[in-house]
């Protein structure tokens, strides 16, 4: 008797699921003219079959070779301009992330830069592209001064939360010691932080990696600008193999990134 | 240290061996070297390379700095007249995140729960759904969006189906990691009174993660109105024909209003998922 007493004891709320079932179907009936399907296009069934062939079918000769349109020289170039964005972006990130933490600077000043950071977090990465590449013209150095950009809002992000958490008590034993800014710093603050600090920019690496092939659309560099000439032209045995080589990196990066990081979250095993 | 523990140790302490302190009290400790010099001349040879790859000019940007200064200037000084025409497109893009994040978080539940190491316990099948949803994640939303506006013409339906297959991605993977972590004695019980598989997952599995599964649904939405403002950049519908448009026509201060309207919508949009999340929490 005490199971089904328990059971009545529930709370009932038949009501709250009618109105969110009700919700979800208003807003799916709402937006389902977006799905409207006016049926394939008039070459769509020879692009479908084409990519299947294309990814059945990778060019392997591309696949292999070395010179500069080869798929392993775009990959490292792809890596390069995430590697160098990435780097960037973490050290330009640290000024602006302790000017917007509200321990170390009055709140206005910290709302200001919080602001900034808000503003560089929403116009998209792509947006970037295509004002830097005015600057720089198209190339893989776009790709480097896009990502150094758009990393400043999310590492920024991370970054405050980890300067918020830090422990000032420490700071006070030091004084106490005796001990002068720069020792502080070096034993008080750094240790605190490091750990963290290198956890996000390892994270943001594995995002930018990925992004890096997006900014190549807009012809900032790296594997994205060759993949969508091949695309745009219809070699699909070119997007076949540059597919491959994408999702291997990417495969790869994200297992090793995990790996760090749980090490770094963990201490050293 | 005796001839096992050299061999243990690793390449690193072997070649540059442990500094030896004797203490005063006549026991002695091993500090192993530093890593740090070699990590560094690592990454400073990643930095060289990767340089030399890109074609890094930091002059580049100095002498040509001006000409950011002009396009963030307009972009910065908004057209407020070219407001009417980009409430369509904004319109569309909310849709296509709305019905794109529904579809991928309903596809992309069966998928988690056969991706759960804890509840499938059939290896191969385990292994085979966790690759497929890595190799959906790793291709990033812009290039499903560009070969299927090609498939099924520009438009929409290509932009959503493109959301939905990388929703599908991400939110199997959140998913099955938190199913791993969930307390599975009460899915013993369920299945010891003779329950199947999928009865006693939802009744004793799913009001576990059901807060998380709401969570992640909800950040899915927030990633999508992201990654569906840019897909027009395709032809996949979307205020991103409108910042091809414009920032090819150089109409900056047009381009300024499409992305002050982007802000405003994705600063409501987090509200209203704050709000959600605050209710259900």
């Amino acid at each position: 008797m005490t199971v089904y007493e328990k059971l009545q004891a529930e709370p009932k709320n038949l009501w709250k699921r009618i109105v969110l079932f009700l919700v979800l179907l208003a807003l799916v009936v709402w937006g389902s003219d977006s799905i409207s399907y006016n049926g394939v296009a008039a070459q769509g069934s020879v692009v479908a079959s084409g990519i299947i062939h294309g990814i059945t079918h990778p060019n392997l000769e591309l696949l292999f070779n070395l010179t500069d349109a080869g798929v392993p020289y775009l990959i490292l170039q792809t890596i390069a301009i995430a590697i160098l964005g990435t780097i960037f972006g973490a050290i330009l990130a640290i000024p602006v992330s302790f000017l917007a933490s509200t321990n170390i600077v009055p709140k206005w000043i910290a709302y200001i830069f919080r602001a900034l950071i808000l503003l560089i977090r929403t116009i998209p990465s792509m947006v970037w592209a295509l004002v830097w590449i005015r600057v720089t013209g198209p190339g893989a150095f776009c790709g480097v001064v896009t990502q150094s950009v758009c990393s400043i809002g999310m590492i920024s992000k991370m970054y405050i939360t980890a300067i918020e958490d830090l422990d000032t008590g420490i700071l006070e034993s030091l004084d106490a010691a005796g001990c002068n800014t720069f020792e502080k710093i070096r034993v008080g603050i750094l240790p605190q932080l490091s750990a963290s600090f290198i956890s996000t920019a390892i994270y943001r690496f594995d995002i930018n990696l990925k992004d890096a092939t997006t900014l190549g659309i807009v012809g900032a560099g790296g594997i994205g600008s060759p993949l969508v000439q091949s695309i745009t032209y219809s070699r699909w045995s070119n997007v076949g193999s540059f597919l491959w080589a994408l999702i291997v990196l990417v495969l790869i990066i994200e297992y090793a990134s995990t790996k760090i990081r749980n090490r770094l979250a963990r201490g050293r095993s | 240290m005796s001839q096992a523990d050299v061999r243990k140790a690793p390449l690193f302490d072997r070649v540059f061996k442990p500094e030896h302190i004797v203490l005063e009290n006549g026991h002695s400790v091993e500090r192993p070297r530093s890593r740090m010099p070699l990590i560094l001349l690592c990454l400073l040879a990643v930095i060289i390379i990767s340089l030399k790859m890109t074609g890094f000019d930091f002059n580049v940007i100095v002498r040509r700095a001006k000409e950011l200064t002009v396009i963030l200037g307009q972009i910065f000084r908004p057209n407020f007249s070219y407001f009417p025409k980009i409430v369509n497109p904004l319109i569309e893009t909310i849709k296509m995140s709305i019905i794109g994040t529904i579809a991928g978080c309903a596809i992309g539940l069966p998928l988690s729960i056969l991706a759960s190491s804890n509840i499938n316990h059939n290896k191969p099948s385990l292994l085979v759904i966790r690759f497929i949803l890595s190799v959906m994640r790793s291709v990033p939303t812009l290039i499903y969006a560009s070969v299927l506006a090609l498939v099924f013409g520009l438009g929409t339906f290509a932009g959503t189906l493109a959301i939905t297959i990388f929703t599908v991605g991400i939110v199997a993977k959140m998913l099955y990691e938190s199913i791993e972590t969930i307390d599975m004695k009460p899915y013993e019980a369920m299945v010891s009174f003779g329950a199947t598989t999928l009865q006693a997952f939802w009744t004793a599995c799913m009001p576990q993660i059901l807060p998380t599964y709401v969570d992640d649904c909800l950040y899915c939405f927030e990633l999508n109105i992201r990654a569906s403002s840019i897909l027009g950049y395709v032809g996949a519908g979307g205020l991103g024909v409108l910042i091809r448009e414009r920032t090819g026509l150089r109409a900056y201060n047009d381009l300024g209003m499409v992305l002050l309207t982007l802000f405003l919508a994705v600063l409501i949009i987090d509200f209203v998922n704050d709000y959600i999340r605050s209710k259900i929490s």
